[in-house]
């Protein structure tokens, strides 16, 4: 007999992994997507993790700025200080690590803890 | 982020109940609401409508900027009676983005061959939903025609607050339903939630469109629904 499965919803499943890090000892970071304009390749909601050692998981874009947020994530986790990280095509410097898709996205970083 | 609201939150949501967290991205402060809780001013007002729209957004509120996640379960479908209106229900609530699942312990019925790949159970209501799977993200229909199989799970759905209880068959067989439930202690503040004959009234006249009709009463009840009466609820057994 099959049971009826409960579902939840996929985009958060990073938060439970923060949950298991931070229990671990670990210094966890979370990245959430709080703005987007355009075509932007995961909802506002999506979550990235990141841990002191740069382990990371879940996404915030199709892998473009990952690299940028978990840079910034080190010195999120580093000061305390919660950082609001704008990426676009319109942003000369974010070009570089920029979103191919041409949306915007904004993200927002913070320690837990 | 606090580590009691990440705890809070995922603990809402490992027991599908929906939050939202709020963040204040000014200061980082942020706290846990879960639906149906009161929050007041213009920032309660953007929580209850993330809750109805379920989606995440940015409020900027008394010169501050919040940022609402809004956590919302998966909605779902269950369906007793591997009927002809199953068979269209199934796929139409897939494409409305539903999980479905169906019951239906009459094994003729309830074949893979109808159905396809998807959660189908050919058991007793009472055998599967034991487990208190039905809760207020969930919608029942009862479309077997049959009280054998039918009544058991619309009372669960009606005690276990299901946002949709929805009952095939005429009039008629609704009140003699009604008075069946009665008999089992249901009151009629709970009996009168059923919705029967099930569907909205669009003159379906063949399956397929009852179908259609069941799914768009299923959608209303989502997007309507009023959480008050459950806080009501809730501060009464509290």
């Amino acid at each position: 007999m099959t049971a009826i499965e409960t579902n939840i919803g996929s985009l958060s499943a990073e938060l439970d992994i923060a949950e298991a890090w931070m229990k671990e000892g670990r210094e966890v970071a979370v990245a959430t997507v709080v703005e987007t304009w355009g075509s932007a390749p995961r909802p506002v909601g999506s979550h990235l993790v990141i841990d002191d050692q740069g382990n990371f998981e879940g996404s915030v874009s199709g892998g473009c700025v990952e690299g940028a947020v978990i840079s910034e994530a080190g010195d999120v986790l580093e000061t305390g200080e919660p950082k609001l990280l704008e990426f676009g095509v319109a942003d000369e410097t974010a070009w570089e690590v920029g979103l191919s898709c041409g949306g915007k996205i904004r993200v927002y970083v913070e320690r837990v803890g | 982020m606090d580590p009691y609201c990440l705890k809070r939150l995922n603990e809402a949501r490992r027991t599908r109940k929906a939050a939202v967290l709020v963040t204040d991205l000014g200061d980082g402060r942020d706290r846990v609401v879960f639906e149906g809780e009161a929050v007041t001013g213009t920032l309660g007002e953007a929580i209850d409508k993330a809750f109805k729209s379920g989606k995440s957004g940015i409020h900027h509120i008394d010169g501050r900027e919040y940022f609402l996640n809004v956590h919302v379960p998966a909605t779902r479908i269950v369906v007793i009676g591997a009927v002809h209106i199953s068979q269209a229900l199934v796929p139409i609530a897939k494409i409305a983005g539903f999980d479905i699942e169906v019951i239906d312990p009459r094994t003729a019925f309830a074949s893979e061959d109808r159905f396809g790949d998807i959660k189908l159970v050919a058991d007793w209501p009472e055998e599967v939903l034991q487990r208190g799977d039905l809760d207020p993200y969930t919608a029942l229909c009862a479309v077997t025609h049959d009280p054998k199989i039918d009544d058991y799970p619309i009372a669960e759905a009606l005690k276990a607050d299901c946002f949709y209880v929805g009952a095939l068959g005429s009039r008629k067989t609704h009140g003699k339903r009604l008075e069946r439930l009665r008999a089992k202690g249901l009151a009629d503040a709970q009996l009168d939630r059923i919705h029967a004959p099930i569907g909205l009234d669009i003159g379906a006249a063949n399956p397929q469109e009852i179908a259609v009709a069941v799914l768009a009463e299923i959608i209303s009840s989502l997007r309507k629904r009023d959480f008050s009466k459950l806080r009501s609820k809730d501060a009464a057994t509290a």
